[in-house]
């Protein structure tokens, strides 16, 4: 548990340090993830001391969302200001969206054989 | 006796009581999940955001004096980020047969989310502020926020909207996919990461974890496409 999460926490930092280092469009934790996945494709060791952890953290990723989310309340005079037209656009484009990326996913899928085998 | 309004004075503003009170909401609303066999309808986020919404506004607590006790949790937030990578490298062949897919699907998707949220928005009257503020709705709340400041929106009301499309798109996915017919694990995780971040991330892991790790890969891929598309699209609805 402690190494675990000494690794994860300095991929984070270091993603942290690299984000603003460099300005880069990617928050340091996106970036700690592909320093993370780096590490266990080179590294069997990494792969048995953070798995266990890893798995447990994101068995409740949910939760870790509640605290942004509860904002929401924050901001309900603003958000009724807008109302309906906010609601219809945010509804429908967050399903056009899902459909069209997973329709295009499989069309291209088909067309490069890249098909499912499982 | 102490005088209980000295003492909830004293409760409302330390850490505790909003620390604690995050969790048992979680819980009762992954509870009530779990009752209803998983029912997307039944989210857990949406239920403990209501149940705390509504203890917030019945107590008069501001968000500020919660989040300072629940920021415990939101912290966490990065480190799971970090840990996104155990799927994806359990998951790594899979991903590596799949690149061209995951272009199309990821230029598909994007576009999409930007495009139609714009489009929607304007035509029912919405101003260049609200404007600026929903074009990264898809995208993790850190790199939406820092979208939608350089684009002129509102950084605090981005991170709301960028919540409520969560919640939305881990709603809606698994039903509407479902009808359509969608049997690919692969797409259909990956389509809801693109649209709806990390929340409906969460919820392709509760679905298949295939799913999940595509999830992870569309959320990461689109927050590096939104930051240079927003702009652009943002400035034919000027």
């Amino acid at each position: 548990m402690i190494p675990a999460l000494s690794l994860i926490l300095a991929c984070q930092l270091a993603g942290e340090i690299l984000s603003r280092a460099m300005q880069l469009p990617l928050p340091g934790p996106v970036l700690g993830m592909i320093f993370l996945l780096l590490l266990m494709s080179v590294s069997g060791k990494v792969q048995q001391i953070v798995r266990p952890t890893g798995q447990f953290v994101l068995q409740h990723l949910s939760l870790l969302f509640v605290p942004a989310g509860v904002g929401i309340v924050a901001h309900l005079g603003a958000l009724r200001e807008h109302g309906m037209g906010l609601a219809v656009a945010l509804v429908v484009s967050t399903m056009l969206a899902i459909v069209v990326g997973a329709a295009v996913f499989v069309a291209v899928a088909k067309l490069t054989r890249s098909d499912v085998d499982d | 006796m102490t005088d209980p309004f000295k003492l909830w004075s004293y409760l409302s503003s330390e850490p505790l009581l909003w620390l604690w009170a995050t969790l048992i909401a979680y819980w009762i609303g992954d509870a009530i999940f779990k009752s209803v066999n998983r029912s997307p309808f039944a989210n857990p986020v949406m239920i403990a955001v209501v149940i705390l919404g509504a203890v917030l506004l019945m107590t008069g607590t501001p968000y500020q004096r919660y989040f300072d006790g629940a920021q415990f949790v939101h912290f966490m937030l990065g480190p799971a980020t970090v840990c996104l990578a155990v799927p994806l490298h359990a998951n790594l062949p899979k991903v590596k047969r799949a690149l061209l897919p995951i272009a199309a699907g990821l230029i598909a998707g994007s576009v999409t989310a930007i495009v139609s949220v714009l489009a929607i928005a304007k035509s029912m009257g919405a101003g260049p502020e609200l404007l600026a503020s929903l074009a990264p709705k898809s995208v993790t709340a850190p790199v939406a926020i820092g979208i939608s400041q350089s684009l002129g929106g509102e950084p605090s009301l981005t991170a709301a909207l960028v919540i409520l499309t969560g919640m939305i798109g881990a709603i809606t996915v698994t039903p509407m996919l479902n009808l359509l017919g969608f049997r690919d694990w692969r797409a259909r995780g990956f389509a809801v990461g693109v649209a709806a971040h990390g929340i409906g991330t969460a919820r392709a892991f509760q679905v298949h974890e295939t799913a999940g790790a595509f999830a992870s890969i569309g959320m990461g891929l689109n927050a590096v496409l939104t930051a240079f598309l927003a702009p652009v699209v943002l400035s034919y609805f000027g």
